[in-house]
């Protein structure tokens, strides 16, 4: 592949923040899961332990809700979703059967992404506020027994959630061949780019 | 309590049966709040037998010393000034771990083994397993379980569980010196208790009854309650069960939520095998299009 054949989609400094985000949701994945259910308690022994996982668990957690916080400040205007997006969460048979040629122009980001980004922010949002509720020995002293029952459940959903989410944006990063590579070497190629977001290759070739 | 028992009819975060060959006899405490005259001896008596020493409190214009339960105070005499019919009444509970039936704090811990039921009927924690998370607190209907500040473990009357698995009653039930306190089997409780209800309707406590609430599955610590219709004078909850949020969380959630995952996973190799891979063909190579 010759130089000229790469587009830039991701920053050095993007791809960084990215990954930092990655790697703090699967250790709070795993430790979180750890803690919900007992079949899934041996993954406490990848973090020292019951008690260590206790310990970690949210200092991980607010050291990956400021790194998303800090990627969603600076994507979050290529995620505004509009009837385009609508049209094309329509057609979703269209996409998961490689018929992408009858969607309409994809953007950026297309409806998929920009949904899962909102599900991030609202999920990321929730787990931080019900994590600080259920944070023992800190935080949790402070407040009201109910108010601590809700705060475990809402955790438990957005992290669900949030998993889901992510179980399908990896296997989509997966199956849509040189995606990873956008997030790793930070290019990717102008047939992807005209392929799976042909307004924007449209936008970042015009005027070259 | 050693762990080797061979009578553990539940235990936390464990979805196999524990040990549970031998079966115990169904023990409880009866507190007989109308033979109680506050001295409380109880509290010295599980002071000294558990070995523990609260930290001097302040006094808050009340006899209640300390003011509530503690890492280091398993149980707490609670005075309460009433009038349920008009004149004055000087209610005075014994509070602490109620040893549920359906215990709450069992349900919602996520550490095997930090709390146990043993088939006697007491719930026990084991705090060499216990992850210092507080989701007993959560659990607890009754608001019982503390998170020590030095430790981060989670302590709790333990029924003198260590005394009665050698035949001996409780402190509290050795030391009480009014017999408001009283320890045997569940069913002999029971009757006991009837018999002092009967006795306190013949003097005018029409509403006198046990408070063992079925919500709970019944309880290993029951009262005698001169006014079992409003146990909130006594500080009590009048139907105590465990939150519907934490019998959400910590029951159909768990299966559910780790099966969907596990197929949403599966789900996704199973498209990649059927439509395989999203690549870019050779024919779009093409400039432009």
């Amino acid at each position: 592949m010759s130089e000229t054949d790469r587009i830039q989609r991701y920053e050095p400094s993007d791809r960084v923040n990215h990954w930092l985000v990655a790697i703090t949701f699967v250790l709070l994945a795993l430790s979180g899961l750890a803690l919900f259910h007992p079949s899934m308690f041996f993954l406490t022994n990848l973090f020292g332990g019951g008690p260590w996982t206790r310990i970690l668990h949210p200092f991980i957690g607010l050291v990956m809700f400021f790194a998303f916080l800090t990627f969603a400040l600076r994507f979050w205007r290529y995620n505004v979703i509009d009837e385009k997006d609508e049209q094309w969460l329509k057609q979703w048979q269209d996409i998961v059967n490689k018929r992408e040629d009858k969607v309409p122009e994809v953007g950026r980001y297309n409806a998929g992404q920009k949904v899962l980004f909102w599900v991030m922010v609202a999920c990321l949002a929730l787990l931080l506020l019900t994590g600080i509720v259920m944070w023992r020995p800190y935080f949790a002293p402070a407040f009201n027994i109910t108010v601590i029952r809700i705060a475990v459940v809402l955790h438990a959903i957005s992290a669900f959630v949030l998993i889901l989410g992510i179980i399908v944006h990896i296997y989509a990063a997966i199956w849509v061949k040189g995606s990873v590579r956008a997030m790793t070497r930070g290019y990717v190629t102008r047939n992807w780019a005209r392929k799976h977001h042909s307004a924007w290759y449209k936008e970042v070739t015009s005027g070259k | 309590m050693a762990l080797q028992s061979l009578d553990i009819e539940r235990r936390s975060a464990t979805t196999t049966q524990p040990p549970d060959q031998r079966q115990a006899l169904k023990l409880a405490k009866l507190i007989d709040i109308s033979k109680c005259i506050g001295c409380k001896a109880c509290q010295s008596a599980c002071m000294e037998w558990n070995d523990l020493r609260d930290t001097v409190g302040v006094n808050t214009g009340t006899y209640d010393n300390p003011r509530d339960l503690t890492e280091n105070s398993w149980t707490v005499m609670k005075f309460f000034e009433v009038e349920p019919e008009g004149k004055l009444e000087w209610l005075i509970r014994k509070d602490g771990c109620m040893h549920c039936a359906d215990p709450g704090c069992l349900k919602a811990c996520p550490a095997p083994g930090a709390i146990v039921q043993y088939s006697n009927g007491i719930v026990d924690f084991h705090e060499e397993n216990c992850i210092g998370c507080g989701y007993c607190v959560a659990g607890c209907p009754f608001n019982v379980p503390r998170i020590s500040k030095k430790d981060s473990k989670a302590y709790k009357c333990t029924l003198c569980s260590d005394r009665v698995a050698v035949g001996l009653e409780p402190a509290c039930i050795k030391t009480c010196p009014t017999g408001a306190l009283v320890f045997g089997s569940k069913e002999d409780m029971i009757d006991h208790a009837s018999e002092r209800i009967a006795d306190l309707k013949e003097r005018g406590y029409q509403k006198a009854g046990l408070y063992d609430p079925p919500g709970v599955g019944g309880t290993h610590v029951m009262y005698v309650l001169q006014h079992a219709d409003q146990p909130e004078l006594y500080g009590l909850p009048k139907e105590p069960k465990i939150s519907p949020l934490v019998s959400f969380w910590k029951g159909a959630a768990k299966p559910v939520a780790l099966i969907a995952l596990g197929l949403a996973a599966l789900g996704t190799f199973f498209h990649y095998l059927k439509v395989g891979p999203n690549e870019v063909e050779e024919d779009e190579k093409k400039e432009g299009k």
